[in-house]
């Protein structure tokens, strides 16, 4: 099998070659007094209308680093990019003069955050918030922007809608918050949602209901939505595909049901040993050891190998590419092989 | 870890309601929080309550009851046969020394100016027979031996250390005066995923190692499943269920545990498209204003004219082995989480 440092899935046909959304080779950086940090190093994922691309990791993994890059909500500086790219529809949007990104943004590739009350203003009423989307983009007067805040708020299924739209942000629950989020972010019909935990601050009925909604509006609308969290179990139910993202790299690709059966890489071998299932109850839990990287002073080489129990010698100083191990995964990692194998056994 | 013998800790109708104020100058009570409206349980030795519930349900404010951080509206909480909730002075201090606290945020629950060994040796300041001076470093050295620390960092601040470490920081000063019952309250919700293993199997070992009783308070329902002998569900101030942890989770009979269950995402994604899954309509009702009767029937599939009208009582159901409180409890296995 050939080693290659970025690994694109297939795309899914429907726009030839190229995929709706494609992160290439994405670098981040952020200018801090203690030194550079690498947010993220060499990042490649892509989307296609109509999937879900789930994004996982834990903090500091560079998960939301990429959105906020993909969405040129970056603070510039402290950040840089100093290589990569990010193509909507074959177009480089990192080259865009701001005035044509501003065009793409909320309205073509839209976002949501994980904390839905500080992301909405307490001084405006949802309804103008929401309606803000269609004054600013499409130059509607207040009644019509008005009028359509209440289609969407009847459309994201928050009660008596026509009542609620003079109503604040504090006046609504957390779930309905959320839907006031989704709400603004499907205003204008994006192709590409980005979700960046939006579930996180949620109770579990709750989280089933914004997750039964968002899927909902993706079948009536075939956005394509990346879905970035850290809950292995919200991504075996809704995704496509997964990229797990480990120190500001991507470690493992694959289809959503290859990696829990089998996963390739010791990282995400080691998330999912790690969840309790009813048959280890009473007996010690599998721990990844060890702590995550700090991003001013990553390990050599591999940046999981002081946690990593398959760690060989070359590990330590040759940092493994992104190897192509099938024709939908790929693994950066040397032993990609014995991962594999230890997984089916 | 089996529990046995008599209850350490005996709950019995405990009431928290926190008063609705208005007014500056003419302050008049117009309403409560009903946090917690009448909870009865035991724990013993060396056992596991997990508590579940969503947020709101009051399953914190429990905590701070046990703890007697707040003083119950009513009811009683004791610990080996003595009470807590009324206890003052020397009595409150004496008793409190059985029952300890893990806090959620690692983060904040520990005082940034403090050095390790004086967050640690804190409790034997307050409770000065257990530890006498010359003895405390020694005893903090070897509690963060315990907690699985370097002994060495004595002396160093919470900033230094990450979040796991901190949380096993916050774990070493719950455990310095021995106490029998720790009250965990979300302790690896803030935790990374890769981590929380860590911190749940650190729990595990301490309690075979001391023979503590945890009361574990926690949203995420696979942990609660693996660390718990038994499991009781809370719901708006009310525990709806309680029971076995083979027995909330195989056979569920209240409706809204049913609903908790089938909600949790399964970590599989074979099948997925067959799950069944309840989804429960709207948000739970405001505590300050619970409904008549059962106080889940606003959002329940199953409600009757009976459920408006009379509050069904926790206790076991017919065709149950366990308790519930609902008038129409039918075991129901969900999903498996």
């Amino acid at each position: 099998m050939k080693k290659t440092s970025t690994s694109v899935l297939p795309a899914g046909g429907a726009l030839g070659d190229e995929p709706l959304l494609a992160v290439d080779d994405l670098h981040v950086e952020f200018v801090t007094r203690q030194g550079v940090v690498k947010a993220v190093n060499g990042v490649s994922y892509s989307l296609n209308p109509g999937e879900t691309l789930a994004v996982l990791g834990e903090s500091g993994s560079g998960k939301s680093v990429t959105a906020q890059a993909i969405m040129g909500i970056l603070d510039m500086p402290p950040a840089r990019i100093p290589r990569g790219e990010v193509r909507f529809r074959g177009t480089d949007l990192l080259r865009l003069p701001e005035d044509a990104r501003s065009q793409v943004r909320g309205q073509r590739v839209a976002m949501i955050f994980q904390d839905a009350l500080s992301a909405l203003n307490p001084v405006f009423t949802v309804g103008s918030q929401i309606g803000e989307m269609f004054r600013v983009h499409r130059g509607a007067s207040r009644r019509d922007a008005e009028k359509k805040a209440v289609e969407l708020m009847d459309r994201v299924r928050i009660p008596g809608a026509r009542q609620r739209v003079h109503d604040y942000p504090h006046q609504f629950s957390g779930g309905m918050r959320q839907r006031i989020m989704i709400a603004m972010s499907i205003a204008l019909d994006p192709e590409v949602l980005i979700a960046d935990e939006p579930t996180t601050a949620l109770d579990v009925t709750v989280q089933a209901q914004i997750m039964e909604l968002l899927a909902e509006l993706q079948r009536e609308s075939n956005m394509g939505l990346i879905l970035i969290t850290h809950d292995l179990g919200v991504v075996a139910d809704v995704a496509d595909k997964i990229a797990v993202m480990y120190g500001g790299r991507i470690v493992e690709n694959a289809l959503v049901h290859d990696i829990y059966r089998a996963p390739a890489h010791p990282y995400t071998k080691g998330l999912l040993d790690s969840i309790p299932r009813v048959d280890q109850k009473g007996q010690e839990l599998y721990a990844i050891k060890g702590m995550p990287p700090n991003l001013l002073a990553m390990p050599s080489g591999c940046a999981f190998h002081p946690r990593c129990p398959y760690r060989q010698d070359n590990c330590v100083t040759e940092a493994p590419p992104l190897y192509e191990i099938g024709p939908t995964r790929s693994s950066a990692c040397h032993y990609w092989r014995e991962v594999l194998d230890g997984s089916h056994g | 870890m089996a529990a046995t013998g008599e209850p350490i800790l005996e709950v019995r109708d405990l009431v928290k309601h926190f008063p609705l104020n208005q007014g500056i100058i003419m302050r008049k009570q117009i309403g409560a929080i009903k946090a917690v409206d009448g909870v009865s349980f035991d724990l013993r030795r060396g056992e596991t309550l997990g508590i579940v519930g969503e947020s709101g349900c009051g399953k914190s404010t429990l905590a701070k009851l046990l703890m007697a951080l707040e003083r119950p509206t009513s009811g009683s909480v004791k610990i080996n046969g003595r009470e807590i909730a009324q206890a003052r002075g020397g009595e409150l201090k004496r008793v409190r020394r059985n029952i300890q606290m893990v806090m959620q945020d690692p983060y904040t629950s520990l005082n940034p100016r403090m050095t390790v060994g004086d967050i640690i040796g804190e409790p034997y300041e307050i409770h000065q027979e257990v530890a006498p001076k010359g003895d405390r470093r020694r005893k903090v050295q070897e509690l963060l031996e315990v907690v699985g620390l370097n002994p060495d960092h004595i002396n160093r601040y919470p900033h230094q250390f990450s979040g796991g470490q901190r949380q096993r920081i916050g774990i070493a000063r719950g455990l310095a005066l021995q106490p029998e019952i720790i009250v965990c309250d979300e302790p690896v919700s803030a935790l990374d995923v890769s981590i929380q293993a860590q911190v749940i199997n650190l729990l595990e070992r301490l309690q075979n190692e001391f023979d503590l009783a945890y009361i574990f308070i926690a949203h995420d329902l696979s942990v609660v499943r693996h660390i718990s002998d038994r499991v009781g569900v809370m719901y708006l101030g009310k525990m709806v269920e309680l029971g076995k942890d083979t027995e909330i989770y195989d056979r569920p009979a209240h409706p809204y545990t049913q609903a908790l269950l089938s909600a949790v995402p399964v970590p599989d994604p074979d099948g997925r498209e067959r799950r069944e899954r309840i989804i429960l309509q709207g948000d739970p009702p405001s505590p300050a204003n619970p409904p008549s009767g059962c106080r889940f029937r606003t959002r329940c599939w199953k409600a009757q004219e009976i459920c408006a009208e009379q509050e069904p009582l926790l206790q076991i159901r017919p065709g149950t082995a366990h308790a519930s409180a609902c008038h129409f409890a039918e075991t129901h296995d969900v999903v498996h989480v």
